[in-house]
């Protein structure tokens, strides 16, 4: 039996913390408070710290500590940790669901069952967290997919898709910043500016915030991203 | 202050302007990005009396040839042992000395290593994202890929004569065959004779290597109930294990998530050495437990620190240290 919280070393410089071997809400609950436990107590010799979906990893200066040393402090943090369901801020995030932006909306359809209304209904209308952030800069990784729309990964990635772009794979959902290959199921077209490049803080959320959908039409889109691009 | 323009004349694929990296932001999705070669990099920077951080032109084996078109500047080449043509004549890999108008600086891949960085005296002008110039290249953020046709402007161009000379590269500093890891931190997710064919094997560099890694020819590496494991993070010197059963390291561009699970992790002073290695090259991984990784990179992030200190020294000729004691004692 694997005894909770498990420490595992990676190479001389981080400590990985594992919650479960599955992602549950309370594994990311415990990362999250976790975090939030670090940024305000950081032990001797840290560096950074990257929350993920079932551990978090700490990475620190091997010149100034080591593991065990961590390895104390987060369980005393642990001892001491709020892990109330306090979340961090929430935002609300537009989708245009309209056909030019959402290749895949009919595939989903045809999977789940479900008419291409519903599935937008069901979409825009779940309840979403950031849960983690990977694979590019600003691509963070929401929960919240509700089961009747959870589709796979499709078998082959698709290249160039556009930034903005809405996509789901099982219970995960996130906007895409930049140009990426994507093999996940492209819904929709977002105008939000979730990654701001220029901005001194470049990326709107933090791995914790919650998230709700705001359904718009076309021109709301081409009015709002324009206006982006413009200013 | 004095400006100096180089034409570049003509640029390999991943040469880049890299400073020190931007740290802190993994978090956001963003790795570090910064030298391939941390050491190589350092010296560069070193050699010319600069702390960490200035930015420096990160050469790939596909090579840069630059044109000083006005302005003179003082510059040091170290990482790799990469040919280097200065005004038409053979220098020394590793070296300072200085460009003048119409001189070009040409450095091409050598007898050994991948990555080259040469520094400038004075101020690279360049782009930063997020407060540093290093290239992310996938998205082409920070200072950018250097393009065939491009101008590199320095700012407070600077002649430093007395740096000028060949700098001597430290054992430590080449490419070798082999690195020490750490197993893990997913080692459970994988048949026991997979570790040990990743312990005892000899893995070769393939033609997949870019900035975000290196993948690496071996034996098949067979995962147990991988199939669906979680997105964890990742570190600069994982070595993750793709499905089909194929180890890569990750490097300085590397992605900060990924659902591969990692067989283990290089320690942190010994993946500059490995990030030198070309393909078809021979690698072999040598495990430690944690504690004794951190005793190896204490002590070699000391010896690093001793030859870093060495060559920051201003070097002076023969023939101007002889006149500086002579002028002392002719003042008694």
């Amino acid at each position: 039996m694997t005894v909770w919280p498990r420490f595992t070393p990676v190479a001389d410089h981080a400590l990985l913390v594992s919650f479960a071997d599955s992602i549950s809400d309370e594994a990311s609950e415990a990362v999250i408070a976790l975090d939030r436990a670090l940024a305000l107590n950081p032990p001797l010799g840290y560096a950074e710290c990257v929350p993920a979906l079932i551990n978090l990893l700490i990475d620190f200066d091997p010149l100034l500590t080591d593991h065990s040393q961590i390895c104390t402090h987060v369980t005393d943090l642990l001892k001491r940790c709020n892990t109330d369901k306090k979340v961090g801020q929430s935002y609300e995030v537009e989708i245009c669901y309209e056909d030019e932006f959402a290749p895949d909306l009919s595939a989903v359809s045809l999977a789940t069952g479900l008419s291409v209304e519903a599935v937008i209904d069901m979409h825009f209308n779940g309840a979403y967290q950031v849960r983690m952030y990977g694979f590019a800069p600003g691509f963070a990784y929401m929960s919240g997919v509700p089961n009747a729309i959870q589709v796979p990964r499709k078998p082959v990635a698709l290249r160039d898709i556009p930034a903005g772009s809405v996509i789901i794979a099982a219970q995960q959902c996130l906007v895409t910043t930049l140009n990426m290959p994507t093999g996940w199921s492209i819904i929709g077209r977002s105008p939000t500016q979730i990654f701001m490049p220029n901005s001194s803080t470049p990326f709107l959320f933090e791995v914790g915030d919650t998230v709700r959908f705001k359904r718009i039409d076309r021109a709301h889109y081409k009015r709002h991203s324009k206006a982006v691009a413009l200013g | 202050m004095a400006e100096s323009r180089l034409k570049v004349i003509s640029s390999g694929p991943l040469v880049s302007y890299q400073d020190t990296g931007r740290f802190g932001m993994m978090r956001f999705g963003v790795p570090a990005s910064g030298p391939m070669d941390r050491l190589g990099y350092a010296a560069a920077l070193a050699a010319l009396g600069f702390e960490r951080g200035n930015t420096t032109i990160e050469v790939s084996m596909g090579g840069v040839a630059l044109q000083c078109e006005s302005g003179e500047i003082s510059f040091s080449i170290a990482g790799g042992g990469f040919q280097v043509r200065h005004a038409g004549a053979l220098a020394p890999s590793w070296c300072v000395r200085t460009l003048r108008s119409g001189e070009t600086l040409v450095v091409r891949s050598g007898l050994w290593g991948s990555w080259a960085y040469i520094a400038f005296a004075g101020d690279l002008d360049c782009s930063t994202w997020a407060g540093h110039t290093a290239t992310h290249a996938a998205s082409n953020m920070g200072g950018g890929l250097i393009k065939s046709g491009d101008v590199v402007k320095v700012r407070n161009a600077q002649v430093m004569e007395t740096r000028e000379g060949e700098l001597p590269i430290p054992e430590f500093a080449r490419s070798r065959p082999v690195a020490h890891v750490v197993l893990g931190p997913q080692s459970e997710y994988f048949q026991l004779d997979a570790i040990d064919a990743f312990s005892e094997s000899v893995f070769s560099v393939s033609a997949s290597f870019d900035r975000m890694g290196m993948q690496l020819v071996g034996p098949g590496l067979q995962l147990k109930n991988a199939l669906s494991i979680p997105s964890e993070p990742l570190v600069r010197g994982s070595v993750q294990v793709s499905g089909n059963g194929v180890a890569s390291v990750l490097l300085s561009d590397h992605q900060t998530t990924g659902g591969y699970p990692k067989i283990a992790t290089l320690i942190s002073s010994d993946i500059d050495a490995l990030a030198q290695l070309r393909p078809s090259e021979r690698i072999r991984f040598k495990t430690v437990s944690a504690e004794d990784a951190i005793r190896l990179v204490r002590l070699n992030m000391h010896s690093r620190q001793k030859y870093l200190q060495s060559i920051a020294l201003p070097r002076m000729t023969l023939d101007q240290r002889l006149m500086s004691e002579n002028l002392i004692s002719g003042a008694v």
